[in-house]
């Protein structure tokens, strides 16, 4: 006498079984384990998804862990930090794992998005995946933003003052927009106490969701691959893709040699460099926070320095519209761009190894210029450098704006029916 | 049972009436949400007026207070630094003040200030918020191999004339904010109340 839904796999018998009447067990574990086949060509960028996902329990396990001895407020916040690092048993582990987990995760997550501009991820009919991957990108960023204001030192403090007042530059309601934010006349107590809440509760739920979306959306459609070509057009008698792999334990097993170096990588980081040379954790935040002195020179932490570079690289009014308002124009256009990506590769394939020497050489631009704004964004600010960054806000825009161009008129090379 | 419905344009009005109406209070229900975001009574009540005693302020001195956080420069400025704002104007973006934030009561004349010498201002870039540097010497520096005296973010690198007034092709938008002000007594100013000036 079958319980539940008759159609759906089960175990024979047993426990399994039982559970399989009342949950939808072992299908789930079909639908996106032992009988989800990905392509059996992936190379080494098809493991920054899964190491993405390690990064993400890594922050949200040392999370939990930091919150026990954080303390949220303006007189306690700085000093709790040290507390951790100092008194709390193993403390200083947790928050280096965590603070370096931040740059991990962004880390990982670029190489991600490099592999799928490289090899047309985005394409028909992946469009959600990358809409919900771009998402995920952007929590990110809120999450590592008012993830920095918490050790309430003096980088934390005007990094924050900086990035809350581009809302500011909103004409008309900017600046009552940015103490609705603040929620007071300047970055306080209050402001860290909302930010905790907003770090720790709203934002990781929210990512949490999101990546639940990203993951069913592939698992719908199934992974690209290097070739790009669809493993489901070839199927065997069984309706199993003759050029897939099943996820379990073929893909699982090679990814867990990319999750033995990324931990040895990652340890190498917490032990020895847990403040990146100044760049995961800036040498101004080990002073506390002063609302009345700002740091000789102000940096964001570097995974947002690409776009801090085009904010600043902005220095000329037009249309009658401020230089800091078209600043943060830029700054959020370049990040919306990258949404519309699906909509703007007009090429007949895929991956870049049949697509045209155009679209290969914008690549590559694109990346250089993103490298070169985000080193930029590091360093103050001479008349040069601005000139360099404007040059490199511009070949990034045009990477995007001239992609239905070039990727129509360029010839492309015919994609093999089979992956070899 | 029969699954149609005898009378389709009933059905849809009250399904869309419901639907309005539950939208309107769905929108309302996010007042109080909204509303906890604002300034609480507290921080009201922390953002009053401050006073400042500028008797021991010297020429090319600047002192710093805090005026609901932020920081407010009070500079006395030698003769020759006033003599000199005027011949600045073409290296300006806005000499006249025309587009800056300052009480009405107080000139937009170059040296935007209600005594000539002392000079009020919040010190806080109008870029991005970030605090310039206090260099008053007519020198050559990093930034400006022909410095004439002011105050530079090291942020975005915007550079100030003495009265708070922006260099031309600088980030920032517009001079440096002029808080409310006034004089309580020859050697005392208030700043965060206007004084019955407004």
């Amino acid at each position: 006498m079958g319980v539940g839904n008759p159609n759906r796999a089960k175990a024979e018998s047993g426990i399994v079984r039982w559970i399989d009447d009342r949950f939808p067990l072992t299908q789930m574990w079909q639908d996106h384990m032992s009988k989800y086949y990905a392509a059996k060509n992936f190379n080494v960028w098809y493991v920054f998804g899964v190491l993405s996902l390690l990064v993400l329990v890594n922050q949200i396990l040392t999370g939990v862990w930091l919150t026990m001895s954080y303390e949220p407020t303006a007189e306690g916040a700085f000093a709790s930090v040290e507390y951790i690092m100092r008194d709390v048993e193993m403390g200083w582990i947790i928050r280096y794992m965590h603070s370096s987990g931040a740059s991990a995760f962004f880390v990982v997550v670029y190489l991600h998005m490099f592999r799928g501009l490289m090899y047309g991820s985005y394409q028909k009919p992946r469009e959600l995946i990358w809409l919900f991957g771009m998402a995920i990108y952007l929590a990110l960023m809120a999450e590592g933003f008012f993830g920095y204001l918490l050790p309430w030192g003096q980088m934390s403090y005007w990094g924050a003052q900086v990035i809350l007042s581009l809302a500011g530059a909103i004409p008309v309601v900017g600046e009552d927009l940015v103490q609705w934010i603040r929620g007071d006349y300047l970055i306080s107590g209050i402001t860290l106490n909302r930010f905790f809440s907003l770090h720790v509760i709203a934002l990781p739920m929210v990512i949490l969701g999101l990546v639940v979306l990203h993951i069913l959306a592939l698992h719908d459609v199934g992974s690209n691959n290097p070739d790009g070509i669809e493993i489901d057009q070839n199927k065997d008698e069984n309706g199993v893709p003759v050029d897939g792999a099943a996820f379990w334990p073929y893909h699982v097993i090679k990814d867990l040699v990319a999750v033995g170096v990324f931990l040895t990588v990652f340890c190498l980081v917490i032990f020895f460099f847990p403040e990146g040379g100044g760049y995961f954790i800036e040498k101004p935040n080990y002073e506390p926070a002063n609302s009345l002195k700002t740091p000789e020179h102000i940096a964001p932490v570097w995974y947002f320095t690409p776009y801090y570079s085009m904010l600043r690289a902005i220095t000329q009014p037009l249309f009658g519209l401020d230089a800091k308002f078209l600043g943060v124009i830029v700054m959020g256009g370049a990040i919306a761009i990258l949404f519309v990506m699906p909509w703007l590769d007009r090429s007949p394939v895929k991956s870049m190894r049949y697509k045209g020497w155009m679209s290969r050489v914008w690549l590559a631009i694109f990346v250089v210029s993103f490298v070169i704004l985000g080193y930029l964004g590091t360093l103050a600010t001479t008349e040069g450098r601005t000139t360099v960054a404007q040059v490199c806000t511009l070949l990034y825009f045009l990477y995007f704006i001239l992609m239905p161009f070039y990727t129509r008129m360029e010839t492309t090379k015919p994609v093999p029916e089979r992956v070899v | 049972m029969s699954n149609e419905v005898a009378n389709p344009t009933r059905r849809r009005v009250l399904v869309g009436a419901s639907l309005v109406v539950g939208a309107v209070g769905g929108v309302t229900a996010l007042t109080p949400f909204v509303a906890s975001w604002n300034p609480s009574a507290k921080a009201r009540a922390a953002g009053a007026a401050v006073k400042a005693d500028i008797s021991k302020l010297e020429p090319g001195q600047q002192m710093i207070v805090a005026w609901r956080g932020k920081p407010v420069w009070i500079v006395r400025r030698s003769a020759e630094a006033l003599a000199n704002l005027d011949t600045l104007n073409g290296s300006l973006a806005d000499p006249d003040s025309f587009d800056a934030k300052q009480p009405t009561y107080v000139p937009n004349t170059p040296v935007r200030s209600l005594r000539d010498e002392v000079i009020v201002m919040i010190g806080l870039c109008t870029h991005l918020g970030c605090s310039p540097t206090y260099n008053p010497e007519v020198v050559p520096t990093a930034f400006d191999a022909n410095w004439q005296g002011g105050f530079y973010c090291p942020c975005h690198g915007s550079t100030f004339d003495l009265s708070g007034r922006v260099y031309k092709g600088k980030p920032a938008p517009t001079n440096l904010e002029i808080p409310p002000h006034f004089y309580e007594s020859d050697t005392v100013i208030l700043i965060g109340e206007d004084g019955g000036n407004a």
